[in-house]
């Protein structure tokens, strides 16, 4: 199980690389794995949105489930990736890279203490596999 | 199997809680409140209960024994007996459409084929496996739209072209959503064609409706309008006569983003308005927010080609709830007769209806209008004359009820009488014609709406 240590990790199993007031956010290799096969990414915001933290931003499709993907912090959207919609698999192959979803301008920094880090996600990981 | 309980069991429980009779153990509910006695007549033997069935059947008109020129949104074509003994097979004729892969090849392969044939007629890439009828298959085209723009978007644009009472189940299934349905409502013009829907686009819009031909038989070209509509990020949607499509460019090559329709004039008889089939067609770009089961097709573990559900997660499986209609339910057999109805005549074939509709229709108006006191609407003084294809509106010199009543006399089934749905058009009558018309009928019909006329 990949969970890299520069990023924060949600329960839902959403991550965020903070550069800055900038959030990149995307879907941890945990979530990708249950999921199995992804074949469709639909984001439903858009670039200049405000949005809160725990809006639903975007619905995964696997060939087993669908999920939905919240944010995890509030602020102002920048930039989705739309070349997901046509590449659904790379969040499959690449998740903490090519794959992630949307890049946001923090609005309320501390809302990030609520997240957890690398260790904390493992053992979060680890407690509900149990 | 309804099992009722026999005259001992009854029997048996009333004494056991110390009745006499059935009677006596609703003495607790108040007089009123009960069933009534019904003075119903004794039984009759199946053999009796056929005869006065039929007695009362014989009371029933019907387009076998009149000439019928009725059409406003179901038509009397042919429909050849082959349609039939296929849908009749059992294989094919269950109440409920089974979709298991490993038992239902039969009918997923003719669902797929519909959704090709469908797809070809109407020049859209994706069509689903049906609807109700064209009515529910419009709700679906908006539905579809409010989905695709997830709600920001909440204006529909609905041309009064559009068949009324598809603009009625619009409102019945958005009755207190939040969406706004525009277009069609005060006293318009309806001479005027779809232009007059422009200035209402705007960006809240989702969805544009138009008919194609339109309610009054009108064909008008909506490049314009999809043109209009796409600039400010609406959405452009057509209902269309399927057979209409035989000789007409399809939806697709103008610029349509969905093609919903009638599909009753493709073998499918008009008993008494239902069941018929609601064809909806799309852009694959909108596949996933389609409503509706879709066939595809695949290869199963032995390579060979194979039929199956597809992308079943938009609608009743894992994503139900955010699925764009939770109706799911298609015209399986009805859908089947048009698929064999299309294959049977083939793209010729088709036209060849098309055609005859067309030249019927146009025969008839011509015949009509050469009457002293009809005239063909809207007025053409001075106008290029806007082409109609089997339909076609008289201005009537008395109440459209009055000359019908006439024309039921004489065995014919009179046109649709528009005044029941626009004010604007008293004394107006929608006629169909069809290749089931003769000349002779054609002659027939204008001889009596002249002596009509002359009374």
């Amino acid at each position: 199980m990949n969970i890299p240590n520069n990023l924060k990790y949600t329960k839902n199993d959403e991550w965020i690389k903070v550069e800055g007031n900038v959030g990149t956010i995307g879907i941890t290799d945990y979530a990708q794995n249950q999921l199995s096969d992804i074949v469709y990414v639909e984001i439903i915001v858009s670039a200049g949105e405000t949005v809160k933290k725990g809006d639903s931003f975007a619905t995964i499709e696997s060939v087993k489930a669908a999920a939905d993907v919240y944010l995890p912090v509030s602020g102002k959207i920048l930039e989705v990736n739309d070349a997901l919609s046509d590449t659904p698999e790379t969040v499959n192959s690449d998740p903490y890279g090519k794959a992630w979803m949307a890049k946001i301008e923090i609005t309320n920094i501390t809302e990030l203490e609520d997240l957890m880090d690398a260790p904390s996600y493992e053992k979060h990981l680890q407690d509900k596999e149990s | 199997m309804y099992t009722p309980h026999t005259d001992a069991e009854c029997e048996a429980m009333l004494q056991t809680i110390g009745l006499k009779n059935l009677h006596d153990l609703f003495q607790v509910v108040p007089a009123k409140h009960r069933f009534p006695d019904l003075n119903l007549p004794s039984a009759l033997s199946e053999m009796e209960v056929m005869a006065e069935l039929q007695y009362i059947v014989a009371e029933n008109e019907n387009t076998r024994d009149l000439i019928c020129f009725l059409g406003a949104g179901a038509y009397n074509h042919y429909i050849p007996p082959v349609v039939d003994s296929i849908i009749r097979r059992g294989e094919f004729f269950t109440a409920y459409t089974p979709y298991q892969p490993e038992v239902s090849q039969g009918t997923l392969q003719a669902i797929f084929d519909y959704q090709s044939l469908i797809a070809a007629l109407t020049g859209m890439e994706v069509s689903n496996a049906s609807h109700y009828d064209g009515a529910t298959a419009v709700a679906e085209a908006a539905g579809m739209a409010f989905a695709n723009f997830r709600g920001k978007r909440n204006k529909i644009i609905v041309s009064s072209g559009l068949h009324p009472q598809y603009r009625q189940t619009l409102r019945t299934y958005y009755h207190g959503a939040p969406v706004e349905i525009i277009g069609d409502e005060g006293d318009i013009d309806l001479s005027v064609g779809p232009d007059v829907l422009v200035p209402l686009i705007d960006d809240r819009t989702a969805l544009v409706i138009v008919q194609y031909p339109d309610f009054f038989g009108r064909i008008f070209n909506y490049t314009t309008l999809a043109q209009k509509a796409h600039a400010l990020g609406a959405l452009l949607a057509v209902a269309v006569n399927p057979l209409a499509l035989g000789m007409l460019t399809p939806p697709g090559e103008f610029g349509a983003d969905i093609v919903t329709g009638e599909g009753q004039p493709l073998g499918i008889p008009l008993s008494f308005g239902g069941p018929y089939l609601g064809i909806f067609a799309t852009k694959k770009e909108y596949v996933r927010k389609m409503a509706g089961r879709l066939v595809g097709e695949t290869v199963d573990n032995r390579g060979q080609r194979a039929y199956v559900l597809t992308l079943t997660a938009r609608e009743q499986h894992i994503r139900r709830e955010k699925a764009t209609s939770n109706i799911c339910t298609n015209q399986a057999l009805m859908a089947l007769a048009a698929t064999v109805y299309m294959s049977l005549l083939g793209k010729h074939g088709l036209r060849q209806v098309a055609e005859l509709c067309y030249h019927k229709a146009h025969y008839a108006a011509q015949r009509i209008t050469s009457l002293p006191k009809y005239k063909l609407w809207p007025s053409q003084s001075g106008k290029t004359e806007t082409p109609f294809f089997n339909e076609f509106v008289i201005q009537c010199p008395s109440p459209v009820s009055e000359i019908n009543q006439h024309l039921l006399e004489h065995g014919i089934l009179g046109g649709y009488e528009l005044g029941r749905d626009f004010p604007q058009l008293p004394n107006h009558m929608l006629l169909a014609v069809t290749e089931m018309n003769s000349r002779e009928e054609i002659d027939y019909l204008a001889e009596i709406l002249e002596e009509v006329s002359n009374d």
